[in-house]
């Protein structure tokens, strides 16, 4: 009698439960976190120490010490105005003698533009701290970026990072490219 | 009309909920392909340094990790180590693990390839050069220095 009814039906009402349990024990255990930094890259290796003829005028130069202070150009160095400092020397805007040269080069939906030849150099000791070392670069990283950024708005009207044509953005990179140079390390100003 | 009373005095109808374990299980299934699972354990304390200027880190798969930090536990010391994978690591063996990874990808992507360094903020610049130069020497060009997204530094 039993069997003419079939397969009887499971109750399908735990399932929701199973289901929510998967659910929660799968949001605690995963890591939600998107990985962040400040990316940079590396120059392929030199065999031998070819130095290559920079004008002196042409180059910042940032060190940090062991003790974690700066050398910005010769002088004690600040990392609150390490930004700006980038910033005047880069774009050089009332052309001074000791700062970089200009170029005068044809860019592409640009026109006619100034580039500057400058280029940032910075050295470290191996004795400083990774969270300084951070520091100045983030600051470093900040000025490049207001450089473009003003130079975007200036020249199409919206901010570097919210251009959508690629070609806009090359063009604004090859007026202010990433000019940040790392030196062959070495030991500078140990303090014992 | 008494057959439409009939029907209403049975009170508020009965949702079903038969399509429930659906909806959570595509939520599941959501979870389940848009988070990475975190495979390696640390055996090194990493606290990341604050930055402002930080950039995601597309293309994950692409990516491969160095961690450099103090021991986790006292026994192996307080200096600064580095990991690879699950196991401490030193400078030399920096250039076999970038050419494992390398292996790993498929050619089209290998340009693509990210290392990101994730060290912690006391660390000396001293390990960190070095991991650099055998990047260099690898050619693993295009790194990443892991730091925490920070509001204002300071």
């Amino acid at each position: 009698m039993r069997n003419k009814k079939g397969v009887p039906e499971i109750n399908a009402a735990s399932m929701a439960d199973i289901a929510f349990i998967l659910l929660i024990f799968f949001l605690v255990t995963v890591t939600m976190d998107v990985d962040t930094g400040i990316t940079r890259k590396l120059p392929p290796p030199v065999e031998d120490n070819t130095s290559v003829d920079l004008n002196q005028r042409n180059i910042f130069e940032v060190l940090i010490n062991s003790a974690n202070q700066l050398l910005v150009e010769g002088k004690p160095g600040n990392i609150l105005t390490l930004k700006d400092e980038t910033k005047n020397f880069f774009l050089n805007p009332n052309d001074e003698a000791d700062l970089p040269e200009k170029k005068l080069e044809n860019i592409d939906l640009l026109g006619d533009v100034y580039v500057s030849r400058g280029v940032i150099s910075l050295k470290n000791d191996r004795g400083t701290s990774y969270e300084t070392y951070i520091r100045v670069q983030n600051e470093l990283t900040k000025a490049f970026q207001e450089m473009r950024d003003e130079l975007s708005v200036e020249k199409f009207g919206t901010k570097y990072d919210k251009l959508v044509d690629p070609q806009k953005q090359e063009a604004i990179q090859a007026v202010i490219p990433m000019a940040i140079s790392e030196a062959e390390p070495e030991d500078i100003g140990k303090i014992k | 009309m008494g057959r439409f009373r009939e029907k209403k005095s049975g009170g508020l109808p009965k949702v079903s909920t038969a399509s429930l374990p659906d909806i959570v299980f595509i939520l599941l299934c959501f979870f389940m392909v848009s988070t990475t699972m975190r495979e390696t354990t640390l055996i090194v304390k990493i606290r990341l340094p604050g930055a402002t200027e930080v950039q995601k880190l597309e293309r994950k798969n692409l990516v491969s990790f160095i961690y450099v930090g103090q021991p986790v536990r006292a026994t192996y010391g307080t200096e600064s180590r580095i990991q690879l994978n699950d196991q401490f690591a030193t400078i030399q063996d920096i250039q076999g693990f970038i050419a494992v990874e390398r292996e790993a990808r498929d050619e089209a992507d290998r340009r693509l390839m990210t290392t990101s360094i994730k060290a912690d903020k006391d660390t000396r610049m001293g390990i960190i050069s070095d991991i650099k130069q055998e990047l260099r020497k690898a050619g693993a060009f295009k790194i990443n220095y892991s730091s925490k997204k920070a509001a204002k530094i300071r």
